[in-house]
């Protein structure tokens, strides 16, 4: 397993990847870094909430959504949802504290391992997959619930990697009000994170939903996030075709293996399907802004 | 030619659908520029609905004879304002309009002409294409107005100039997009940065282009409003990102010593550019 952060370095300095010639993912970090408190205080104050709350798992996505909400909005209006199940490694709450204490907000925790428990048990044969979309269903439920209890927006953390690839659960983890990291991909996620503070070890370690013992995404995955992110930047930014990213040096596999994901995964990124009978269809042809009179 | 006169930019954040609030806003800010002595307050496109609206255009739009013009031209009493909504026709087609009222009445209108539909915009989705490009004689001399994307394509400003305007007002709705590692801002604001000062230069006149802020769907407006003189040079800078009113000094006299020092477009071949556009467009039907 390589360690991402090695891997995000290396793509700076030398590409590991040899033969790629498409562009490197391209980070303004001080750019981004003005802008994304900006969206997240504009975004959330015109729905009159002052307040946002996050499930905070020690990760680097949640750890620098954290950094920029209390940013935006000040570290008293932000609070994040630590909610460990029974297997959730020491060190990833030992590494959300890290970032409570270093950005200044508060947390609390929520053990969802009875809720599990109680569920699966009449379910006992449930795969793993079940099991960590089960709990990431749980920790939406529980961050929508402190939502409406404190008035804060559940304030998203998935970035543009997980949300292309599908890696994510639907109305799990994707769900949220404001997301400031669904346009930035993992690889720029680490950067702005190195860049704006976020304590070494969260950005440094290798990335994991920590669903059960040992995963790591990039295990699951089957591929780095430097090169899948060089390779969707190409593909999806750019707009390189098949033949083009072939040329770029990507290998064919892994380009038709990562745009299949890309394009079965559709169905995560929209509402679900409606059957048009009326004249005017939500999403059809019923088209407003989210912001709509905001 | 008159006088030199003051130029107000009013780099507002609309309220998306609400026209109430954004008249409010558009009384605020013509009574600040009256304050800081402006003859010329410019607010940016759509400055009175916001921009995303969708299936909004028709709620908020409005009747060149309704309420809401009425009380705009009751605020340019004694000055110029150009502000910016979605007109409804009388035949019920809906404009992407600017509306250029002057000393309590409407000199003119433009209609968007090129309504971009491409990417990340919709627009002639919602709305109908302007079909003129005009300079008009105004109080503060001959002035032309496109909107936004109007002035992405280089026909229009030279409609423009060759009609004789020598101040072109630009309200525009830019969003960012594209942001780059090297650049200190996103590709749409390097974009019109380089074309303001390329097209000031060019044909020697002034552009009055301002551009509006904050976010809607997370689609953020990166400001930056200017004054570019016949010289590419910037009179005044409204910051990036945040909502501002600032104003400078505009002296036509600078298009006249510009226009002498580099007549261009005395020496446009009007005659040559419409034989060749007339070829280019025959050979188009082929």
């Amino acid at each position: 397993m390589k360690r991402a952060a090695e891997d995000a370095r290396v793509r700076e300095d030398a590409a590991p990847t040899g033969a790629i010639t498409a562009p490197a993912v391209p980070l303004n970090a001080a750019l981004v870094h003005r802008l994304l408190p900006a969206f997240i205080a504009d975004e959330v104050g015109k729905t009159g909430a002052t307040r946002v709350v996050l499930g905070l798992s020690g990760g680097v996505d949640s750890s620098l959504a954290a950094a920029l909400a209390v940013e935006a909005l000040g570290a008293g209006n932000v609070l994040g949802v630590k909610m460990p199940y029974r297997t959730s490694s020491a060190e990833s709450l030992h590494h959300a504290d890290l970032v409570a204490e270093r950005f200044g907000f508060a947390t609390m925790t929520v053990d969802i391992s009875p809720q599990i428990e109680a569920y699966f048990a009449g379910f006992p044969d449930a795969s793993p997959s079940r099991r960590g979309n089960k709990m990431a269903r749980e920790r939406m439920t529980i961050l929508y619930d402190h939502s409406a209890r404190t008035g804060a927006l559940v304030l998203g953390t998935s970035n543009k990697t997980e949300l292309l690839l599908g890696y994510g659960t639907l109305y799990g983890d994707m769900a949220s009000a404001v997301n400031p990291l669904g346009d930035l991909y993992k690889v720029q996620v680490w950067d702005l994170s190195e860049a704006i503070g976020v304590p070494v070890e969260v950005v440094t370690k290798p990335p994991t939903a920590d669903l059960w013992v040992g995963q790591t995404d990039e295990s699951e995955l089957g591929f780095a996030y430097p090169e899948v992110d060089r390779l969707l930047y190409a593909m999806i930014d750019l707009r390189y075709r098949r033949d083009e990213l072939l040329a770029a040096g990507f290998a064919p596999d892994f380009v038709d293996a990562v745009a299949r994901m890309v394009q079965r995964s559709q169905f995560k990124r929209r509402l679900p399907v409606i059957a048009k009978l009326s004249r005017r269809t939500i999403d059809r042809d019923f088209r407003y802004a989210r912001d709509w009179g905001l | 030619m008159s006088a030199p006169f003051t130029v107000a930019l009013a780099q507002t954040k609309p309220y998306l659908g609400d026209v109430a609030k954004n008249l409010a806003q558009h009384e605020e800010a013509i009574a600040r520029a009256r304050a800081a002595g402006a003859r010329l307050v410019v607010f940016p496109e759509l400055s009175l609905t916001g921009y995303h609206l969708k299936d909004d255009v028709p709620s908020v739009a409005q009747r060149m004879d309704g309420p809401v013009v009425a009380r705009l031209a009751e605020l340019s009493r004694g000055l110029t304002v150009v502000a910016s909504l979605v007109e409804e026709a009388p035949d019920f087609r809906f404009f992407n309009s600017a509306v250029w009222f002057e000393d309590g009445a409407v000199r003119f209108v433009h209609r968007k002409v090129y309504l971009p539909t491409y990417g990340m915009f919709d627009e002639s989705r919602y709305f109908a294409r302007g079909g003129r490009v005009r300079a008009v004689d105004t109080g503060l001399g001959r002035a032309a107005v496109l909107i936004c994307e109007d002035l992405w394509h280089a026909s229009t400003i030279y409609l423009a100039a060759l009609d004789g305007a020598l101040l072109v007002v630009c309200p525009s709705s830019s969003p960012l997009r594209g942001v780059s590692e090297h650049a200190e801002q996103d590709d749409n604001a390097r974009f019109w940065e380089l074309i303001n000062r390329a097209y000031a230069q060019t044909y020697g006149l002034f552009i009055v282009y301002v551009n509006r802020v904050g976010f809607e769907d997370g689609v953020g407006f990166w400001g930056g409003s200017e004054v570019v003189d016949p010289l590419g040079g910037t009179l005044v800078k409204a910051p990036y990102y945040e909502p501002a009113l600032v104003t400078c000094e505009i002296d036509l006299a600078a298009a006249r010593r510009k226009r002498i020092a580099a007549p261009l477009l005395r020496d446009e071949d009007l005659d040559l550019t419409l034989r060749e556009l007339g070829r280019i467009r025959q050979r188009g039907h082929e």
